[in-house]
């Protein structure tokens, strides 16, 4: 074992994984970080904290990690590196540790202009693969990126992400294959609705024998309604919408809605399970963390194992 | 080239409202070529303060004169005879040509009428675009001749990222994915297994974050 993260032992066990997220308030509130990470207890193994994600402001990931930890959940430290340099990065990441903290993600982070302050400076110090390079060098060389030694060193079990939907599409597997080359250990992908597409990146990935080298939990997302789907499709960058699926969403009355969403992405888990190198599903339910706990259930993925 | 824009009428004429006579110095480089404060542009410039100075029943004197090259101070000094019968310098070349005016004069108030954008190419008639950020550390070499410090919006080393769609970047479809255009490249030149070489961490040293930069050539200098 690299780490002491329970992601890390769950995926050694061979067992399915299960993440999903958090995203931190707008303001000091403990309370609403509590109430969301106690809703996903007992129902995942590690419990993602988003980085001023969508370039917003929010509660820091880390304080919020701190505040899931301390309940005796496992959370996952989104790092971006938009909004920090080197120097801050590293040192948020002892800070994690020192906290218990021993699970990451390594993001580059959505453009400054996607949110409420565009206009900020971008940092960009690193992209994502350097910082897992970084991360990596910390937790098996003891070393900060500049090259000293760091005392008791953060051994973080390194995550990134994955989007095998942006373009171009022959490069997915290959950007992959540098990120593990980089050194991280486990992947979670944007939210999957095109499945034929996700197993075609599979199979390029298994073909390449990268299943072996890298945990990969697809990314999974309820629909709400149509509009959402819609939006996702026209809307977000990277995003891969099929229509078949905003005719499923479409074709449903709006009160059947949210069942049919719920539908998709339970059946969705289900099919996906079957693809070799899919390690477990990271369950991202936007702003809607009640209903993790159902779409686990209905797919099959309890009890949470014991490591 | 360093490509510039004029500043808004409002903003340059708020600088020489206190003032009845003005220096407007273009420069004949890089602001002439992207038509921003060559002769022509100087004056259009000076026929507008005027009339603007007019329509205030004020009488506005304008001297103008382009230089050659106006970071450079063997041609600024040819604002020597003319500084002391103004109130004030407009100067139309980039930061760098009003920096050298406002150095070599400096008890004389010297205002931009530019916005210095960026290094950059023109793409066709009256389109720039920018192409390099002056690092100080090429990486073109291993870029397929594109550079990512300059074209990639979140100056990714590694990319494309996943926000890159159609070949474009997830900030606006206006905007090419640099690293869809350095794929494309090593492509073309068969360098598809050199897309995998991971680029380390930049040292951002002889860039713009190591401080104020110098180069000195000791065989040139005195």
């Amino acid at each position: 074992m690299k780490t002491e993260s329970v992601l890390e032992k769950v995926f050694k066990s061979g067992k399915l994984v299960v993440t999903s997220e958090c995203g931190p308030p707008r303001g000091a509130l403990p309370e609403k970080v509590k109430e969301k990470a106690l809703l996903l207890k007992g129902y995942v193994d590690g419990i993602n904290v988003t980085d001023n994600q969508t370039a917003m402001v929010r509660m820091s990931s880390l304080a919020a990690c701190i505040i899931i930890k301390q309940m005796g959940l496992n959370p996952i430290l989104q790092m971006v590196s938009r909004d920090r340099n080197r120097l801050a990065m590293q040192s948020d990441i002892i800070g994690a540790y020192a906290f218990g903290i021993n699970t990451m993600l390594c993001l580059s982070g959505d453009h400054i202009h996607f949110g409420d302050h565009p206009m900020a400076t971008n940092v960009f110090d690193l992209d994502s693969i350097q910082s897992i390079q970084m991360v990596k060098k910390m937790r098996d060389e003891g070393k900060f990126q500049g090259g000293k030694d760091i005392a008791n060193p953060p051994k973080m079990f390194i995550g990134a992400a994955a989007n095998p939907f942006a373009d171009p599409f022959e490069l997915r597997v290959a950007r992959l294959a540098k990120k593990i080359k980089a050194g991280v250990d486990f992947i979670q992908t944007q939210c999957i609705y095109n499945l034929d597409k996700f197993e075609t990146w599979m199979k390029g990935v298994c073909d390449r024998g990268l299943d072996k080298k890298v945990y990969i939990l697809p990314g999974i997302t309820p629909m709400k309604s149509v509009g959402m789907a819609k939006y996702m499709k026209n809307r977000v960058p990277g995003m891969d919408v099929p229509d078949e699926v905003i005719k499923r969403m479409a074709g449903v009355p709006k009160n059947k809605a949210i069942e049919e969403g719920t539908k998709i992405a339970v059946e969705s888990i289900q099919r996906l399970k079957e693809v070799q190198g899919v390690a477990g599903f990271h369950i991202m339910a936007i702003e809607w963390e009640e209903k993790v706990p159902e779409i686990v259930e209905r797919a099959g993925l309890l009890p949470r194992p014991e490591v | 080239m360093i490509t510039a824009e004029r500043k808004p009428m409002e903003e340059i004429l708020d600088f020489i409202k206190p003032y009845n006579s003005i220096l407007l110095v273009g420069c004949n480089e890089c602001v002439t070529v992207c038509a921003a404060g060559g002769r022509k542009e100087v004056g259009i410039l000076s026929s507008s303060l005027k009339m603007a100075f007019m329509k205030e029943g004020r009488t506005l004197e304008v001297k103008e004169l382009t230089l050659e090259r106006q970071c450079d101070p063997e041609y600024v000094e040819e604002l020597a005879n003319q500084i002391d019968q103004v109130d004030a310098v407009l100067s139309m070349a980039c930061g760098c040509g009003v920096q050298e005016v406002a150095q070599r004069y400096p008890e004389k108030m010297v205002f931009p009428a530019l916005n210095t954008k960026f290094m950059g190419a023109s793409e066709s008639q009256g389109v720039w675009s920018e192409r390099c950020r002056g690092c100080g550390d090429c990486l073109l070499g291993i870029t397929g001749g594109i550079c990512p410090v300059a074209r990639c919006s979140k100056r990714i080393m590694n990319g494309p990222c996943g926000g890159s769609t159609n070949g474009k970047c997830e900030i606006s479809p206006d905007v090419d994915c640099a690293w869809y255009l350095i794929w494309e490249r090593l492509k073309a030149q068969g360098l598809e297994d050199k897309y995998e070489d991971i680029i380390e961490a930049k040292d951002w040293r002889p860039s713009w974050h190591g401080g104020p930069r110098t180069i000195i050539r000791e065989d040139l200098s005195e």
